[in-house]
């Protein structure tokens, strides 16, 4: 569905969605990545529990939430794909810890 | 014809219209001064009535009331107002805090006439045991079983729903510029054309000011903002409702307790919702983890007592004005018995303390 511009195309860093290995280049946000690697659905509402994926790519629609390194409802466009970075659907409810954030 | 179609003025047109009366409704359009779509939506008895004994037992009496409009629109619409009364806290944050709360509910319940409503104080431990999530800066609480919370944008929709099922004649865009009274009724224009009605209700909220005095009537309010933040939807960890802190049906925590005399301007006030952030965070630390996705502003229908206004014209009887911030607690004793009272023609006395009368007395004291 998306393909990557000619001129877009960096160092290549690699982290993992769901348990699979992923190839992105320098610079993507985890949610272009995604979309890149033809990942569409990387969440599931809290309310129906309907597969989302990104949509507005600037931050304002929350349809990219993704679990990144065990965080729950990161905004995916808005996060730099980093190597070795462990990304997850987000399914539904973001599941508040016992314990408050350090 | 009821002027005005926010939560007020939607309760009073589906009671009127089960009155089998015949029901128009004038309101702004989307851009509206709306309490309606900006209100925390708790069903709250806790605390109310200091200084005024019967708006406790008026709002007791509303929450025992909301079971039955909550059947009542769900079998209208089939929509769920999504009704939770499991009790409700104020949460503490110090010691002076929890003494100031608890004397003003001993004032409430010593003063003349008082009508009690049930409540506990609960230190930080009894406080834990029925909210898990929160902090070591809790001191205490005060618990009252009688209050609850609903989902308010699905009433506000659920009551508009209404409208089509009920044969309710629903204008949207139609501000009122002016009120005639004239030989058997009113004459209202607007820039959209003039209607005649036999009976008229104001409840416009802070548009009642500018109608009220055309048909003899008064709209005392004071300026009252409040800010609300919300943030995006989580796992429920929450099962109460606290006066300043809720989890929705769907999961996204609001915050808001700002009350702030500004009558003049809508933009958020960053520094006072940072401050109620800082005290739900304290209260809930676990809230630190949620992004916050939406904050706004909005004025209340504020009275100069806080308590609603109900009154009929002296000059100009079929006149009636209806005014009250509590437009969600309230909603089952407008639909029902105010909207009731209206169709009647006349406010009984347990509605009619509720006059502007009571403002007259320090006036000619």
């Amino acid at each position: 569905m998306f393909r990557r511009a000619p001129d877009r195309i960096r160092d290549q860093v690699t982290f993992t969605f769901d348990g699979i290995l992923i190839t992105a280049s320098a610079g993507d946000s985890v949610a272009a990545a995604l979309l890149a690697a033809g990942i569409r659905a990387s969440r599931t509402t809290p309310v129906s529990g309907a597969p989302r994926g990104p949509y507005c790519m600037m931050g304002v629609c929350f349809e990219c939430l993704v679990r990144i390194d065990g965080v729950g409802n990161r905004q995916g466009c808005l996060v730099p794909v980093q190597e070795g970075m462990t990304v997850e659907t987000q399914k539904g409810a973001h599941a508040l810890s016992e314990e408050p954030a350090p | 014809m009821v002027v005005g179609g926010g939560l007020m003025g939607a309760c009073l047109a589906w009671g009127l219209a089960r009155q089998s009366l015949r029901v128009c409704v004038l309101d702004e359009g989307d851009i509206a001064l709306r309490a309606s779509r900006a209100n925390f939506a708790l069903v709250w008895v806790q605390g109310k009535g200091l200084g005024f004994p019967a708006y406790t037992a008026w709002t007791k009496a509303a929450a025992a009331a909301w079971p039955q409009l909550a059947s009542d629109l769900k079998s209208d619409t089939g929509i769920d107002v999504g009704l939770d009364q499991p009790g409700g806290f104020t949460l503490c944050l110090s010691d002076r805090e929890l003494e100031a709360n608890v004397d003003a509910l001993k004032k409430l319940h010593n003063q003349p006439g008082a009508v009690a409503h049930p409540y506990e104080v609960l230190d930080h431990g009894q406080t834990r045991a029925l909210l898990p999530a929160i902090g070591p800066d809790v001191s205490g609480a005060i618990y009252c079983p009688l209050d609850g919370h609903v989902n308010s944008l699905r009433l506000f929709r659920a009551l508009h729903t209404a409208f089509k099922a009920g044969e309710i004649d629903y204008r949207a865009d139609h501000t009122v510029d002016v009120i005639d009274p004239q030989a058997g009724g009113f004459l209202l224009k607007g820039d959209w054309g003039e209607i005649r009605a036999p009976k008229i209700v104001l409840a416009a909220g802070l548009g009642s000011a500018r109608l009220a005095p055309m048909v003899g009537l008064d709209a005392p309010l004071k300026p009252s903002r409040g800010q609300i933040v919300v943030t995006e939807k989580a796992a429920p960890f929450l099962r109460y409702p606290v006066v300043t802190v809720r989890q929705t049906d769907e999961g996204g925590v609001m915050i808001g307790d700002s009350e702030e005399a500004d009558g003049a301007s809508l933009t958020i006030d960053h520094g006072i919702s940072s401050v109620m952030a800082d005290r739900a965070i304290r209260m809930f630390p676990l809230l630190a983890d949620l992004n916050v996705v939406r904050t706004w502003s909005a004025f209340r229908v504020m009275t100069l007592d806080g308590c609603p206004v109900y009154e009929q014209s002296r000059s100009y009887p079929g006149a009636f004005i209806t005014m009250a911030h509590s437009g969600v607690t309230l909603a089952p004793r407008h639909a029902y018995d105010l909207a009731q009272a209206i169709a009647a023609g006349v406010i009984p006395d347990d509605i009619s303390v509720f006059g502007t009368r009571r403002f007259h007395v320090p006036a000619c004291a």
